[in-house]
């Protein structure tokens, strides 16, 4: 599904990302850990193709496909969907609105018909329930005014609704306490499939807890320095960041 | 003739501004230039009684001594009022009762508008005559007179005589006065006491001959206890001059009536290099006459290279409303000076004032308004809320507000913001799938949403199409 070779990655002339190899198969789920700095976000705006990310060397295949060469709006046509860590407010854009946009733009892309309004409700509400997003909060802006539960638990909504191939979790688990962690982790849980990749993003091991990976990468300086099953999470919780990045020296 | 131009060749030069054709009809025109003889012969064309033709020439003769202002923030080529034809008309078109009389040529020409929607009635003027008026035996049932000013000033000369030039007098400004002296045709509206007006009434006005000014005429009057909502629509074909468009709005709204002025203005703004466009130089204001009495003006202006334009409302009934909700949009050369004054006159008036600005390109977008309360105006009360959105680097956004409070119990609240698309909120809806231009028009709908709301349902869904319209290759 992703095959990323030696990727080098730059952000403002500064290079982040400095030779990351990872290969993530269909129906798998992979966690990248690493301390702050370690070019987490990076690799996740590279993968999604947000401006300023430039590639600088190695490659990023897929679905056999060269990613560099799509923009991001065709990315997520293609099913590459980025779950942010920090989801962005759109003021006067309704929630239902920006799904249905979004929805048929994808649609498009791919030479699909719309959907309408109507279908686009049912849809999104036989979503929302088991997510507890309320028909009350489709009628508010865009992440306006949403807690830090909500707007989470809204990026899941959306990659439920758009089903993507390759599914990007950046720091979910920021900032939600337990319950809202446990809710989020259900939804992604029930979105795990044969045909679905995806990669999980995180800080602490917590969320791997409730979201159990089959492989662990740790990012450190740009590279992968060590890759493991589900145990090596707790590893890591164990004797922290500073000695693995030093064991791994 | 300058007139006859085939679509294609002019659908050929660029396709952005879907508008941008010309209607191959024959014209008649008055020679070229302003005289008195210019306005006798409109006044001859019109078979206007005397008493109009004495007006006409009143105006023209202060016309004469007045000056172009230059106070506002637009800069252009001084015009010369010589240059251009102050009267053209389709050749024989008489009016029309029904659209089904009118020229299919014509017909053709509104439906690419898709401005004839079902259970509105329209009025469309096109150049400088009305060539058809809908639903009029519906519309007469209910008492309500809906017809061309041309029209009313023979047939209902009492109440023309009673109200024109009221509200905007005929010495106003430099563009009120010249288009008193030559305004060609227009809209007259009178609701009687008590009615509610049984549909949207609505005026389609186009530009389609060459080096042609347009200067019309629209009076409404809304009598005591009555309501009517009414709409106007603008286009204008693509040409490389730049043309004049310097209409009067008259709003009159006595006892208990409530008025409802909308506006979507999409004129040709000019091309990507600032060549051509519609000068858009226009005077708008209602009269809140009586008591407990409502004007409401929601203004979309997407178009036109330069807009000069403050759609006003004197309050001078006690307990009177006001309101001006705006989206001026400027992309690429486009200049728009436009905002609204309050004048409040009698107790306990209020009003509102939403102004949306978004400014591309290197567009220059002005807010200018006045709220002002006279020393009666007791316990008035204003909120006014100025927002700009800037995209891109090189256009400007400014707000020049005007507040003037003789009466201590007045209250006035003012807020102004300043933004600009986010690189954030464009990256969010790419990663979701929709492309940059879809995105920009998501955004700034998102911007203008209170504005919109207040449109008719209808209208507000081309509104929201013509903003993502205006916008395109604003980001890069």
């Amino acid at each position: 599904m992703l095959e990323i070779k030696d990727l080098h990655a730059a952000v403002d002339g500064k290079e982040i990302l400095k030779g990351l190899t990872l290969s993530v198969g269909a129906g798998e789920v992979h966690a990248i850990m690493g301390p702050n700095g370690s070019g987490k976000s990076t690799l996740s705006y590279v993968l999604a193709g947000r401006a300023g990310y430039e590639i600088t060397g190695g490659s990023v295949r897929y679905k056999g496909e060269d990613l560099a060469a799509l923009s991001a709006d065709q990315r997520a046509a293609k099913g590459v969907f980025l779950a942010m860590q920090y989801p962005v407010e759109i003021p006067g854009v309704t929630t239902l609105t920006f799904l249905k946009t979004a929805l048929n733009a994808q649609r498009r892309a791919r030479g699909e018909a719309d959907i309408d309004a109507v279908g686009v409700l049912r849809l999104v509400r036989a979503k929302a329930a088991s997510l507890r997003v309320s028909e009350e909060m489709l009628k508010r802006a865009l992440n306006v005014g949403f807690s830090g539960g909500e707007k989470k638990r809204l990026e899941i909504l959306q990659m439920s609704l758009f089903e993507p191939s390759l599914a990007i979790l950046d720091e979910t688990d920021s900032g939600l306490d337990i319950d809202a962690l446990k809710l989020v982790a259900g939804g992604v849980n029930a979105l795990r499939s044969p045909e679905r990749a995806m990669l999980v993003i995180t800080h602490y091991q917590r969320l791997l807890d409730y979201i159990v990976p089959d492989r662990v990468h740790v990012l450190s300086g740009g590279r992968i320095i060590k890759e493991g099953g589900k145990e090596l999470a707790l590893e890591l919780e164990a004797k922290g960041y500073a000695q693995i990045v030093k064991d791994a020296a | 003739m300058a007139a006859i131009e085939t679509r294609d060749t002019v659908a050929a030069l660029g396709e952005k501004y879907k508008y941008g054709f010309v209607t191959d009809i024959e014209m008649e025109k008055a020679p070229k230039g302003l005289s008195e003889d210019t306005v006798r012969y409109i006044s001859a064309k019109k078979s206007e009684p005397d008493w109009m033709l004495e007006w006409r020439l009143g105006a023209y003769a202060r016309w004469k001594e007045m000056t172009e202002p230059d106070w506002a923030r637009v800069h252009y080529q001084k015009i010369d009022y010589q240059d251009s034809y102050y009267y053209a008309a389709p050749k024989n078109t008489p009016l029309k009762q029904s659209l089904d009389e009118v020229d299919p040529k014509l017909l053709e020409t509104y439906a690419k508008e898709q401005m004839l929607l079902a259970g509105v009635a329209v009025d469309a003027v096109f150049d400088s005559v009305s060539v058809a008026t809908t639903f009029k035996a519906k519309l007469e049932e209910a008492g309500v007179i809906f017809c061309p000013i041309s029209e009313a000033i023979r047939d209902h000369a009492d109440l023309v005589r009673k109200y024109l030039g009221t509200v905007v007098p005929v010495t106003d400004n430099f563009f009120a006065t010249l288009n008193s002296a030559v305004f060609s045709d227009g809209t007259f509206v009178y609701v009687p006491k008590g009615v509610r007006c049984p549909m949207e009434l609505s005026t389609y006005f186009r530009i389609n001959a060459s080096e042609t000014g347009q200067f019309e005429r629209t009076l409404i009057v809304a009598d005591e206890g009555s309501y009517v909502s009414y709409l106007e629509g603008c286009t204008a074909p693509k040409r490389d001059e730049n043309q004049l468009h310097a209409a009067v709005v008259e709003l009159i709204a006595l006892e208990g009536a409530e008025i409802k002025y909308s506006t979507v203005q999409n004129w040709y703004p000019g091309d990507e290099n600032g060549v051509g466009g519609i000068y858009n130089f226009v005077t708008k204001r209602g009269d809140c006459r009586g008591a407990r009495s409502k004007i409401s003006w929601t203004q979309v202006e997407t178009g036109s290279a330069i807009t000069w334009k403050y759609p006003s409302c004197i309050l001078r009934g006690d307990d009177s409303v006001g309101e001006f909700y705006s989206i001026a949009i400027a992309n690429h050369f486009q200049q728009a000076d436009t905002g609204t004054k309050m004048i409040h006159l009698g107790k306990n008036t209020r009003s509102r004032i939403v102004s949306k600005g978004i400014s591309a390109g290197r567009a220059q977008n002005t807010y200018r308004g006045l709220v002002s309360v006279h020393p009666k105006a007791k316990n008035a009360r204003n909120y006014t809320q100025c927002d700009s959105l800037l995209i891109g680097k090189e256009c400007g956004a400014h707000t020049v507000p005007y507040i003037e409070s003789r009466n201590p119990s007045a209250r006035i609240e003012h807020e102004a913001t300043t933004s600009k698309i986010a690189e954030d909120q464009l990256f969010y809806c790419l990663q979701r799938g929709i492309p940059q231009e879809e995105a920009v028009a998501l955004i700034v709908n998102g911007f203008c949403k209170e504005v919109l709301q207040q449109l008719p349902m209808e209208f507000a869904v081309e509104a929201q199409k013509l903003v993502g319209i205006s916008l395109e290759g604003s980001v890069g």
